[in-house]
C-alpha cells in the first residue's frame, strides 16, 4: 500500500505515532542514562557532551530523526485530534469515564504542555537563549546553575509529572496499536509501560531534586 | 415497594429540530422493572395527557437485538456492567435519584428522534467486507474443515458483539473500532475466513473512516460500556492485521475482488 | 377458493429431487429482469433476500428495525437441528422427519417436514462455511447437544446465542449483496398492504417509520418472512415489535390463514413480575438437559426451596414421563406446569411458577462445567431476577413464544394468491401442531436458502406477468386505503392508550385461548373481543401526526390488527374440537390428562378465508394424508 493511503487511515496514522513513540521513548532512555553520569561527576558528564561533538555525523543523524519523529507524532496526533473532536459535534450534558486512566485522557493536553516543554528546554540546555549563565559544551555548569532556581526546577518537576503521564498510556498504546497482543505478553505490556513511566522521569527529576536539595553543586 | 425517580430526557422531535432536557417526574415505579419499562410508564402517562412519547429504540428486550441504548447518567447502557439498557434494572438507582437521559452522541449517528439514532453506519461497515464470501449451496461438509476450539471460542467471543453502538457511544473519540474490530476477529479466527482476511479489514477500516467515526487511542471505555463485555485485544487483532495487509499485501486488482 | 398443496407424486424421499428437476428454471440472463419484494429480515427473510441476490433477480428487503440485523430469529437461544448424525447414536433424515411429525401432533404435511429432514444437513454446511462459531469439540469437530422431544443429540449450536449467530452469518451474506447493489434495504419500513392486480401479489404498500412516506413498491413477487404473532397474547417471549399486521392483511386480500389456533407456549421462561411487565424472557431449553423440574407435593408449601426435603418433593416431568423426563416436548412440560400450578403447589410471588433445580448437575458436573454450557443463561436470569440459580433453583413458568399458525402455503411455499409466497415463522407448514426446539432455525433457513430461490423460479417461469404501472388503478387504491387507516387512527382522539387496549386483549386470550381451551370460554372472548374493538376504535388516543417518527402509531396499527386476528384465533380454536400440540381442549383429554386427537375428523389443516367486513370467515380443508408414518397417540412416557 502506498505510504498516501496508509498515512490517509486512522489507523495508519496510528502506527506512525505508535513507531515516533519507539524512537522517542529510545531516545529518552539514552538521554535519562547519559543525565545519571552528572552523579559521577562534571567531568564524566561534561567529557561526555563533547564526545558526542566528536561524531557530527551521529549527533546530526539522530537529531534529523528526532526532527521528523516529533513532527510526524505531532502532526498525526493532531490530525486525529481535530477528527476526534468532529466525530462528536455535541457534547454529553454528563460524562462519566467508566476505565480510561486520567494518563489516557489527558494525553492530548498532556502532549501539547510537553511540546511547550521541549522547546524551553532545548532553549534552556541545547541553544542557551532561555539561560541567564549558559555556556557552551557545559552541561555541568549548565545544569547546576540553573536548578539552583527553584521554579525552573519547578518546571523541570512538573514537566516531568506530564512525562510520566503520557508514558505510562503512550507506551501501553504502542503495543496495542501495533498489534502486539496475545494472552502471554498482555501483562508484560502493561508492566513494561509502568516501568518505564515511572523509572524515566524518576531519573530525570532526580537531577534537579538534587542540583535543590544541596547534593550537586 | 415503590420508587420515585426525576428524570431529565433529551427531546428532539426531528433530525433537524433543536433538542433540549425535559424534566420528567416518575413516581409509583418498582425496582424490580426494567429502565425500559419505566419509560413505558412514563410514556404510558404521557399520551394520556395528549403529549408526544418519549421515542426510543427497543424490540428483544433481552439484551441480544441491540436495539436499545441509552447514555443513562453519563454512562452507556447505565451503571450495570455488561448490561444493555433493556435489562438493566430500577434495583440499580437509589429511590429519588435524578436520572439524565440522553442519545448516543456521535456524528456518524445522527438523532432521528430524541433518544433514538441512525446507526446505519453500522451496517455499512459490515458491508464493506464484514461476511465471509460463501454463495448458498457448493460448500463442503460442516467437519470438512476443523476449528480448534479455542479459536471457536475467542471466534465467538469477539462475535457475541449485538451491534448496539455502545463502544461509540462511550469513546471520548466516537471511534466504531471495538464493533469493526469484533467482526474482523470474528471471521480472522476462522479458517473460513482467512481467504478474504487481507481485503476484509483494509475495506472495513476505510468504511469506518469514511463513516466519520473517530480513531481509537485506547482508552478502553469501550470494553467497559459494551453489553458483551468485548475485550479490546480485538483492536490490537484488527490493528495488527491492518498493518499486516498494508505492509506485505497486494493490491487490489481492478474488477478481481468479484464481490464488489 | 381451491387449497393446492401440489405436493409432487413418488417415494417421500424422491419427491424433493424430483420436483426440482420438474421445475421450469429462468434464464440466468433473464433473472436481473424480475423484481423480488422481501419483507423482513430474519432467518428467513435475510437468507431468502441474499440468495436470490446471488441468483440474479433484483430484490429489495424491508424490515422495520433499524438494521436488519435486530430481526426476532436473534433472540433465539439453543441450537439448530440437523439430521447429520455425527455422533453416531442413531439419527436420519427419517428419524428428524418422523420426530418433527410426531412433536407436531400429526398435524403437518409429511412431504414437507421430509423435505425439511433432508435440507437441515445442507443449513449446517452452509452456516459453518460463513463463519457461524458452532460449539466444538476439543477435536476440533463440532459438537451436539440434545433438546426436547428427541432421543439423539442432533442440535448444533453457538452458546446459549444461536440465532444470533446465524442471523449474523444471513445477515452478513444480504450486507455482500447490499454493498453489490443487488439488494435494496429498507430498514425502519413497515409493509401496510399488498397490491394485487388480476389475481396476482404484484407489490406492496410500506410506510416510513422516520417520515412517514407511504409508498408502492411494484415487483414480479412478494416473499413474507414476517415472523409470528404470539404477541397477539401482549406478553410473550417475542420482541416488542413482532406483529401480526403483513400476514393479516395479507389475509384480507385473500391469502388462507392456516391452522391460526396453533401456538406454542415454552415451559421454561422467567414468571411475570409485576402489571408493568413488558415481555417475557425465555430461558433456553437445553437447561432442561440439565436440570429437574420441580414442585413441592404439598399445595400450599411455602417453605423456601432448599428447606423441603427430597421426599417432599415432585419431580414431575420425570415421574409421569419417565423415558423423555425433564425433556418432554414443549407443549407437554408447560402443561404439566400449568398443572402443577392449578394444584395450589406453584411457587414463588403469586403460585405461577415451579423449580428448574440446577443442585444436582452441579454436585454431578461440577460448577465449572454448568457454567461453561449455561453461564450466560444463568446470569441473564439473575440480571433480571436478582436471584443466583447457582444457589437458589430458578422460577420458571410457561409462557406464549411460538405460533405455529400462519399464512397457509404449498409445497412451494406459495400462499393462495399467486405470486405471494411466505416463509419461517410466517407460514403455517412443517410444525403441525406443536413446534420441536431447534427446529425454527431450521425451518427459517431451510425456507430461505434452499427452497424459496428454487421455487420461485418456477412461479416467475411460468406466470404471465405484464409490466404494472405504478398508477395502477389497483396501486392508488392500495395507497389510499393507507393512507385512510392511519388518518383515522390519528383522528380518534379518545381517551385510552394503544398499550391499555393491547394489555386488555393480551389478558384475555391468555385466559380463553392460551395453555388450555374450553368452548365455553372461547365463546366468551369471541363475545368480548368486538366489544374491546369496538371501544378501541372510539376511544384510543394517538398522538402526533404520520408525517414523522410515530412509535404510538406504529403500534396502533399493530394493535388493530391483533384485535381482528384473535377472534380468527379464537374461532380456530373453537372449531377444532380436539386437542393436539399446543392446542388443548379440556372437553378432549385422556383421563390422565394428555391431548386427545380426533384424527377421524381433524386431521386437516384448517385454511380460513377471509370473507369481507364483518362477515364470518370461510374455513376450508386440506386433508392430511399419511403414506408413511403411523398416527398414533403421542407418547412420551
Amino acid at each position: 500500500m502506498p505510504f498516501g493511503r496508509f498515512w490517509g487511515s486512522t489507523i495508519g496514522k496510528k502506527v506512525v505515532m505508535a513507531v515516533t513513540g519507539i524512537v522517542l521513548v529510545g531516545y529518552i532512555l539514552a538521554h535519562v542514562t547519559a543525565n545519571l553520569l552528572i552523579f559521577v561527576g562534571p567531568s564524566a558528564i561534561d567529557g561526555y557532551a563533547a564526545s558526542l561533538r566528536t561524531l557530527p555525523v551521529l549527533l546530526w543523524g539522530v537529531r534529523v530523526l528526532l526532527l521528523v519523529s516529533v513532527v510526524l507524532h505531532v502532526v498525526a496526533a493532531t490530525q486525529l485530534a481535530v477528527l476526534a473532536r468532529a466525530a462528536r459535534p455535541t457534547a454529553y450534558q454528563r460524562f462519566v469515564p467508566q476505565a480510561s486512566s486520567s494518563a489516557s485522557r489527558t494525553m492530548r493536553w498532556g502532549g501539547v504542555a510537553l511540546l511547550l516543554f521541549l522547546v524551553y528546554h532545548i532553549l534552556h540546555f541545547t541553544t542557551g537563549q532561555a539561560h541567564s549563565d549558559f555556556i557552551h559544551l557545559a552541561p555541568y555548569h549548565n545544569i547546576t546553575t540553573a536548578f539552583r532556581v527553584w521554579w525552573v526546577a519547578g518546571i523541570y518537576v512538573v514537566a516531568m509529572v506530564a512525562l510520566a503521564m503520557h508514558l505510562y498510556h503512550g507506551t501501553w498504546s504502542m503495543f496495542q496499536t501495533l498489534g502486539i497482543e496475545h494472552e502471554r505478553v498482555n501483562a508484560a505490556r502493561r508492566r513494561f509501560a509502568t516501568i518505564i513511566a515511572v523509572a524515566v522521569p524518576l531519573g530525570f527529576v532526580s537531577v534537579p531534586i538534587a542540583v535543590l536539595l544541596g547534593a550537586l553543586r | 415497594m415503590t420508587m420515585h425517580l426525576k428524570l431529565r430526557v433529551w427531546r428532539q422531535p426531528g433530525p433537524t429540530a433543536a433538542g433540549r432536557f425535559v424534566a420528567y417526574d416518575a413516581p409509583d415505579l418498582s425496582a424490580d422493572m426494567s429502565f425500559l419499562e419505566m419509560l413505558d410508564v412514563v410514556n404510558e402517562r404521557l399520551i394520556e395527557q395528549g403529549e408526544a412519547p418519549i421515542a426510543f429504540d427497543h424490540d428483544c428486550r433481552e439484551g441480544i437485538c441491540g436495539s436499545c441504548g441509552l447514555m443513562i447518567n453519563g454512562v452507556a447502557h447505565g451503571p450495570m456492567r455488561g448490561t444493555a439498557t433493556c435489562q438493566l434494572h430500577l434495583r440499580s438507582f437509589r429511590d429519588g435519584q435524578e436520572v439524565v437521559i440522553e442519545p448516543w452522541r456521535a456524528k456518524a449517528f445522527p438523532v432521528v428522534r430524541d433518544l433514538v439514532v441512525d446507526r446505519s453506519g453500522l451496517d455499512r461497515i459490515i458491508a464493506a467486507g464484514g461476511y465471509i464470501s460463501a454463495r448458498t449451496g457448493g460448500v463442503p461438509d460442516a467437519n470438512a474443515v476443523l476449528v480448534a476450539k479455542d479459536d471457536a471460542d475467542s471466534a465467538m467471543d469477539a462475535a457475541a458483539c449485538i451491534g448496539c453502538g455502545a463502544c461509540v457511544a462511550a469513546c471520548p473519540n466516537a471511534s466504531a473500532s471495538l464493533f469493526a474490530a469484533a467482526k474482523i476477529a470474528h471471521l480472522g479466527l476462522l479458517p473460513q475466513g482467512q481467504p478474504e482476511r487481507a481485503k476484509r479489514v483494509l475495506r472495513m477500516v476505510s468504511q469506518m473512516d469514511m463513516e466519520a467515526f473517530g480513531n481509537c487511542t485506547n482508552i478502553g471505555e469501550c470494553q467497559e460500556a459494551c453489553p458483551k463485555l468485548i475485550s479490546i485485544d480485538v483492536i490490537a487483532r484488527m490493528n495488527r492485521d491492518f498493518l499486516r495487509a498494508s505492509l506485505l499485501g497486494r493490491e487490489e486488482r481492478v474488477g478481481s475482488s468479484g464481490e464488489g | 377458493m381451491e387449497l393446492r398443496a401440489r405436493t409432487p407424486a413418488g417415494p417421500l424421499a424422491e419427491k424433493w429431487d424430483r420436483h426440482r428437476f420438474e421445475m421450469k428454471l429462468v434464464n440466468p440472463a433473464n433473472k436481473r429482469r424480475y423484481k423480488v419484494l422481501v419483507v423482513g429480515s430474519g432467518l428467513a427473510g435475510a437468507s431468502a433476500a441474499a440468495s436470490l441476490a446471488e441468483l440474479g433477480y433484483q430484490v429489495s428487503c424491508f424490515c422495520f428495525q433499524d438494521s436488519p440485523r435486530r430481526a426476532h430469529s436473534i433472540a433465539a437461544q439453543g441450537g439448530i437441528n440437523a439430521a447429520k448424525n455425527y455422533q453416531n447414536d442413531g439419527d436420519s433424515i427419517w428419524r428428524l422427519f418422523y420426530d418433527t411429525i410426531k412433536g407436531g401432533d400429526f398435524r403437518a404435511r409429511e412431504a414437507n417436514v421430509y423435505r425439511l429432514a433432508q435440507i437441515s444437513v445442507d443449513i449446517i454446511d452452509q452456516c459453518v462455511a460463513q463463519g457461524v462459531p458452532f460449539a466444538r469439540e476439543y477435536s476440533g469437530y463440532l459438537a451436539n447437544r440434545s433438546f426436547g422431544g428427541a432421543q439423539v443429540s442432533r442440535t448444533f449450536y453457538a452458546r446459549g446465542q444461536t440465532g444470533q449467530q446465524l442471523l449474523l452469518g444471513a445477515y452478513q451474506a444480504l450486507c455482500k449483496e447490499i454493498a453489490r447493489g443487488t439488494v435494496l434495504m429498507y430498514p425502519r419500513t413497515e409493509m401496510l398492504d399488498l397490491i394485487l392486480i388480476d389475481g396476482r401479489c404484484r407489490g406492496m404498500v410500506t410506510r416510513n417509520l422516520v417520515t412517514g412516506e407511504v409508498a408502492a413498491h411494484v415487483a414480479d413477487a412478494v416473499v413474507l418472512a414476517t415472523g409470528g404473532y404470539g404477541n397477539v397474547f401482549y406478553l410473550s417471549t417475542n420482541a416488542r415489535g413482532s406483529n401480526v399486521t403483513a400476514t393479516f392483511r395479507a389475509w384480507k386480500r385473500g391469502a388462507a390463514f392456516g391452522n391460526p389456533c396453533f401456538t406454542q407456549i415454552h415451559p421454561t421462561c422467567i414468571p411475570v413480575s409485576g402489571d408493568y411487565q413488558s415481555k417475557l424472557t425465555l430461558m433456553s431449553e437445553s437447561l432442561r438437559n440439565d436440570g429437574r423440574v420441580w414442585v413441592p407435593k404439598r399445595a400450599g408449601d411455602t417453605r423456601p426451596p432448599h428447606e423441603i426435603p427430597e421426599a417432599e418433593r415432585d419431580y414431575y416431568l420425570e415421574r409421569k414421563y419417565p423415558s423423555f423426563g425433564n425433556l418432554s416436548p414443549r407443549d407437554i412440560a408447560s402443561r404439566a406446569a400449568k398443572e402443577a400450578c392449578d394444584d395450589g403447589r406453584g411457587v414463588g410471588p403469586g403460585g405461577r411458577g415451579v423449580y428448574l433445580d440446577f443442585a444436582d448437575a452441579i454436585t454431578r458436573l461440577g460448577r465449572q462445567t454448568i457454567e461453561e454450557r449455561y453461564g450466560n443463561l444463568f446470569e441473564m436470569y439473575q440480571r433480571i431476577t436478582d436471584e443466583d440459580p447457582y444457589r437458589v433453583p430458578m422460577r420458571i413458568y410457561p409462557a406464549v413464544h411460538y405460533t405455529m399458525g400462519g399464512l397457509w402455503v404449498d409445497y412451494d411455499l406459495m400462499s393462495t394468491i399467486p405470486g405471494l409466497h411466505v416463509l419461517g415463522e410466517a407460514n403455517f407448514s412443517d410444525h403441525g401442531a406443536n413446534r420441536l426446539g431447534a427446529s425454527a432455525l431450521m425451518q427459517g433457513l431451510a425456507d430461505g436458502y434452499f427452497i424459496i430461490p428454487v421455487t420461485i423460479g418456477d412461479y416467475l417461469a411460468t406466470a404471465k406477468l405484464d409490466k404494472v404501472s405504478a398508477d395502477h388503478p389497483e396501486v392508488r387504491g392500495a395507497l389510499e386505503g393507507v393512507a385512510r387507516k392511519t388518518k383515522r387512527l390519528l383522528s380518534i382522539g379518545g381517551s385510552r392508550t394503544v398499550d391499555s387496549f393491547h394489555r386488555e386483549l393480551g389478558a384475555l386470550m391468555w385466559d380463553k385461548c392460551g395453555m388450555a381451551r374450553t368452548a365455553h370460554g372461547l365463546g366468551e372472548a369471541l363475545r368480548r373481543i368486538p366489544e374491546i374493538r369496538a371501544e378501541f376504535w372510539e376511544n384510543v388516543t394517538v398522538p402526533g401526526s404520520d408525517a414523522e417518527l410515530n412509535q404510538a402509531l406504529e403500534k396502533a396499527n399493530r394493535v388493530a390488527d391483533f384485535l381482528e386476528f384473535a377472534e380468527l384465533m379464537c374461532r380456530d380454536a373453537l372449531h377444532r374440537e380436539e386437542s393436539c400440540g399446543g392446542h388443548f381442549r379440556e372437553e378432549h383429554q385422556t383421563p390422565d390428562g394428555e391431548a386427545k386427537r380426533d384424527d377421524e375428523r381433524f386431521a386437516y389443516v384448517a385454511a380460513w378465508e377471509y370473507a369481507g367486513e364483518g362477515a364470518e370467515p370461510v374455513l376450508h380443508r386440506e386433508p392430511l394424508v399419511f403414506e408413511n408414518v403411523q398416527l398414533a397417540q403421542r407418547s412420551y412416557k
